[in-house]
């Protein structure tokens, strides 16, 4: 060990947390007994719930405090108490969710026209960054663009003078 | 900020100053959020239900502006960090000190537990990229920020450096051990420089972004080498440890690996399997018999594609799991002190929250040699 010490002299800290007891098991067998009482502990004090929080099906009820960030809402929403139906293992259960998500962002869209917003997608995407650092590859991009629409429109026509 | 789809964030002034719900929640202003790179598999789209209009951000730093009823420990003022689980400390897991898996304050699944800002798949909660953050739980998760500590070593003791360490820790290395880690992002570097700590013998890490090779040889004074450029990485690997195989893999990459064709396209496109998992896939094939591999990466909830043949017919031990924050930082914070680690060395970037969408580019595209980006918003500067 003290030859090895000297090999690692440049690397501050070496070893300081050598232990022969850092067996694999460590801390996952860190054992008090409390996890055989299974769910007879007292709980923390429960949050009222003043959204609609759907919970897994794994579990009796909601936990004792819980997020209210985006509560379910519109066809999304129905998409997702339905996948809630599932439990969390099961393509049941997370396709829907999916679905769900790609189906929020056209509700996200509607509703911020709804308030008036017009979103500035490029902005969202950081276009400032893109123009700023990768100026090539955004020139490309735009170019490669442009060129596939002016071949596709240029398809189009032919197809509508031919037919 | 404000999640609006996939590749799409914003900063928004209309989101409501959050309110304390539960009588041991605090309200925190934060100083300092990061940017993680578990925070882009969001942004990618790639976890089940982050609903448009979350707030995203599980590393942050922050200062208690309000506290409910029950909450003992702390007063407005105090500046605290504050860990990326959301745990209650009396569940038999936080009792067990597996504060990642607290059964008390996920209700939307039970397999993970609340994360600030990860989805409601990890409990719905806004986080930490914002002005203002509810915490909840404030007696158990969050620490007053020793005096003399700078507030970016702060802000990387939420996740990132005990993320790492925790990875090290699960390897089980023994003296003289070679760990290999795969991921050269900043829980990858942390580990490397970590394994060290444990008293590592050669410490090797796979990435295929040449800036961040450099990086983590610099910083963790290890080998680093560009799978793109080896034929095949597990024979590589099990030639240069003498045909026999690391003794430790560490999965710092999760379900956004390069690397495989087969899963990319099945784990990141079709999205058939939880993310492509190709570190995973490299870690079980090139540890030693009898070896261990510590997997830190994110996975999502289902299956993925694992040769668990190997792991059978190699006897390998898998240990995984969300990171105890809570757990280490007692000897995280006095590693810091004693300067066998310097945390705030990997933030790269510092962006004003206004500029989140950027920022979230910059990270998400790898632009400018971006390691780690820390937000700052307009209240934070003091
Ligand atoms: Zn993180
Ligand atoms: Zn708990």
């Amino acid at each position: 060990m003290e030859n090895e010490k000297s090999k690692f002299d440049h690397i501050k800290g070496w070893a300081v947390d050598a232990d022969s007891r850092n067996e694999p098991t460590y801390p996952m067998k860190k054992y008090t007994g409390d996890d055989h009482q299974r769910l007879n502990y007292t709980r923390p004090y429960q949050q009222p719930r003043n959204v609609e929080v759907l919970h897994s099906n794994e579990r009796p009820g909601l936990t004792a405090v819980f997020g209210t960030s985006v509560p379910p809402s519109g066809l999304s929403g129905k998409v997702r108490r339905y996948a809630f139906n599932y439990s969390e293992g099961s393509f049941g259960h997370w396709l829907p969710l999916l679905l769900a998500d790609r189906i929020n962002v056209a509700e996200g869209i509607i509703d911020d026209f709804r308030k008036g917003v017009i979103p500035n997608i490029l902005s969202e995407k950081g276009w400032k960054a893109e123009w700023k650092y990768n100026r090539k590859g955004l020139v490309q991009k735009v170019l490669v663009t442009a060129a596939v629409t002016v071949v596709v429109i240029g398809l189009l026509r032919k197809g509508n003078a031919n037919g | 900020m404000n999640y609006r789809g996939p590749f799409r964030v914003r900063a928004d002034r209309d989101k409501p100053y959050p309110e304390i719900l539960h009588p041991g929640d605090a309200i925190v202003r934060v100083t300092r959020s990061c940017i993680c790179g578990s925070d882009l598999h969001l942004y990618h789209g790639l976890v089940p239900d982050t609903r448009v209009g979350m707030t995203f951000g599980h590393e942050f730093t922050g200062v208690v502006v309000e506290t409910g009823s029950l909450v003992e420990k702390l007063k407005p003022g105090d500046h605290v960090l504050v860990p990326f689980n959301i745990a209650c400390g009396v569940c038999p897991f936080c009792k067990q000190e597996l504060y990642g898996n607290c059964h008390e304050s996920n209700a939307e699944a039970t397999a993970v537990g609340g994360i600030f800002g990860y989805s409601h798949t990890a409990g719905g909660y806004d986080g930490g990229q914002a002005e203002y953050v509810r915490v909840p739980y404030a007696d158990v998760g969050p620490v007053v920020i020793p005096p003399e500590m700078d507030p970016d070593d702060a802000v990387l003791l939420t996740d990132v450096l005990p993320t790492g360490y925790q990875a090290a820790e699960m390897g089980g290395i023994k003296i003289g051990d070679t760990v290999v880690v795969f991921g050269a992002g900043p829980v990858g570097i942390m580990a490397a420089k970590c394994a060290w700590l444990f008293g590592a013998g050669r410490v090797i890490v796979i990435d295929h972004l040449e800036y961040r090779l450099d990086f983590v040889r610099n910083y963790a004074q290890c080998e680093a080498y560009n799978f793109r450029s080896l034929e095949d990485p597990v024979l590589f690997l099990k030639k240069t440890t003498g045909d026999y195989g690391a003794d430790v893999c560490i999965d710092a990459v999760g379900c956004e690996a390069a690397g495989s064709a087969m899963q990319t396209i099945t784990g990141r496109k079709m999205l058939l399997q939880a993310g492509s998992a190709t570190a995973l896939y490299w870690a079980i094939n090139s540890v030693k018999k009898g070896g261990i591999v510590s997997i830190v990466g994110v996975y999502g909830p289902t299956f993925n594609f694992v040769p668990i043949g190997n792991v059978v017919n190699k006897g390998i031990t898998i240990r995984a799991n969300q990171t105890s924050v809570k757990r280490l930082l007692p000897k995280l914070i006095s590693h810091i002190q004693s300067g066998y680690i310097n945390p705030k060395a990997i933030v790269t970037h510092r962006v004003p929250l206004e500029e989140v969408a950027d920022a979230y580019h910059i990270f998400s595209s790898k632009l400018d040699n971006c390691i780690k980006p820390v937000l700052i918003p307009p209240s934070a500067y003091i």
